[in-house]
């Protein structure tokens, strides 16, 4: 992958980023789908080499500055992320495309999981299981965004 | 010779970097917690996504900015003649207020007590509502340029808003009076029982804790800040008791209320100065004369000035009291 690829994968991760902290009304904020997750967790299954947990981190960072989090929760639970999809992207790659969302399902319930824990540290928040819609939501996206992207990826010659 | 392509490829091993990720992370967190530096570096790095603030707030803005350029000339006259009609009935307020204020000062003087000084303010706008479900927060646009400080009152047209939390050069974040986190001490304005409106979570609930099973509490009553604590000015409408639940076996009753403030309706704000506390080492009526003079608002050249009315008047008060 060439400069050119490095600053499409940046360019992809900062349009997820926007979208992930778009003003919506309040009633749709929990069926947003984790924007930055899904599109963090594509680029570590397909360039594990150059997309890891570093860029899960300096993404995470950049979402709590937006989002007024404590520093370093949201950095946290990305990095987490980036490193869990590490570990399995090789096992990842062989299985079929909505075994493959069926797993993201998990992998981003996990890191929501821990988002929620991080937040019950820091002081009192409505418990529900509410928070598992993004997880779900951007699993179910999964198939279509990938098929999407690597269309897209081929286009551009970036590998 | 080409090496060949290895059939799977090993990237590099991620657990140090998850590691240290996870002790960095860990380590801003304790940090943000303890020290009061990491929140200037923080107000610093969060000018570095305001790019991103202003952009996400574009699409909104196209809206209503194209909802006007294209609504009827009907639409706007019937704006216009309801604006009129607003305008008409708070002026003829804004008139028996003057009076009222005039005759509030007289008889203040009367009983020689400090008369307290009209706030001032600078109005901000909304950028955005908070992206995240759990917390109830928003962002204005005014920062550290117009002196916007961590903790200043916020207003809408109809009540209190809610206090910011943390400041950049160019925006401010504001925690909501109904966030799970937020606070805010309170009195009846019917009698002037004093109690602390805690937020929900819900953008319409708060919850009135420790009200005694005694209290003369009502459903409909208004409650206004009651200035304790030093943080908010006192009088403001916070909310209206929605629900009082008595039970005669419980020493408390269960007490909530509704928010006057409507954020999710106001797009303007204000962002109060009220008058600075007294300094702590100033003693009896120079302290009492500090508080009524314009310290608040850092733009007036007057900070530290003590007015002479106040002043005599807090020394008569004192003398009499030691007589």
């Amino acid at each position: 992958m060439g400069p050119f690829g490095y600053l499409f994968v940046w360019f992809t991760l900062l349009l997820a980023l926007c979208l992930q902290v778009m003003p919506l009304p309040d009633a749709w904020l929990v069926w947003r789908p984790d924007w930055l997750g899904v599109l963090l967790a594509y680029w570590c299954v397909v360039t594990p080499q150059r997309v890891g947990v570093l860029h899960g981190f300096v993404l995470g960072l950049m979402l709590d500055l937006i989002e007024g989090a404590p520093l370093g929760q949201n950095a946290l639970v990305l990095s987490l992320l980036a490193y869990l999809f590490l570990l399995l992207y090789q096992r990842f790659r062989v299985y079929s495309i909505w075994q493959q969302a069926v797993l993201v399902f998990i992998l981003l319930g996990i890191a929501q999981l821990v988002e929620q824990w991080l937040r019950t540290i820091f002081g009192p928040v409505s418990v529900s299981l509410e928070f598992l819609l993004p997880a779900l939501i951007g699993s179910l996206l999964w198939p279509w965004l990938y098929t999407m992207m690597q269309v897209v990826r081929r286009r551009l010659g970036i590998g | 010779m080409r090496p060949i392509k290895p059939l799977f490829s090993y990237g590099p091993i991620p657990t140090y970097r998850m590691l240290l990720c996870a002790v960095l992370a860990f380590g801003l967190m304790f940090a943000e917690h303890r020290f009061s530096a990491v929140e200037t570096a923080r107000s610093h790095m969060t000018s570095v996504v305001a790019p991103i603030q202003w952009l996400v707030a574009l699409p909104s803005e196209g809206v209503r900015w194209s909802a006007m350029a294209i609504s009827d000339q009907q639409t706007l006259i019937d704006e216009n003649g309801r604006l009129r009609e607003q305008l008409l009935t708070l002026s003829n307020r804004v008139q028996r207020m003057a009076s009222l204020t005039a005759e509030n000062i007289h008889l203040r003087e009367l009983l020689n007590a400090p008369n307290p000084a009209d706030v001032p303010y600078i109005t901000a706008q909304l950028l955005s509502l908070d992206s995240d479900p759990f917390t109830q927060q928003m962002v204005i646009n005014r920062g550290r340029r117009d002196s916007v400080y961590i903790g200043q009152p916020v207003m809408d047209a109809s009540g209190l808003i809610g206090q910011v939390v943390s400041v950049s050069a160019y925006t401010s974040r504001v925690l909501m009076v109904a966030d799970a986190n937020h606070a805010v001490p309170v009195e009846i304005n019917r009698n002037g029982l004093r109690f602390i409106a805690q937020g929900t979570g819900q953008l319409d609930t708060l919850n009135v804790p420790s009200v005694p099973a005694t209290a003369d509490i009502r459903e409909g009553d208004l409650l206004v800040t009651s200035g304790l604590g030093g943080r908010f000015p006192q009088g403001y409408p916070v909310a209206r008791v929605d629900n009082v639940k008595r039970e005669s076996s419980q020493a408390f009753m269960e007490v909530s209320a509704e928010p006057i403030s409507q954020p999710e309706r106001s797009r303007y704000f204000l962002l109060l100065f009220p008058p600075e506390k007294p300094d702590e080492s100033l003693s009896g009526p120079e302290r009492m004369a500090r508080q009524v003079v314009w310290p608040g608002d850092p733009g007036h050249p007057d900070v530290n000035r003590i007015s002479e009315d106040a002043l005599t008047a807090a020394l008569t008060l004192q003398s009499e009291e030691q007589e």
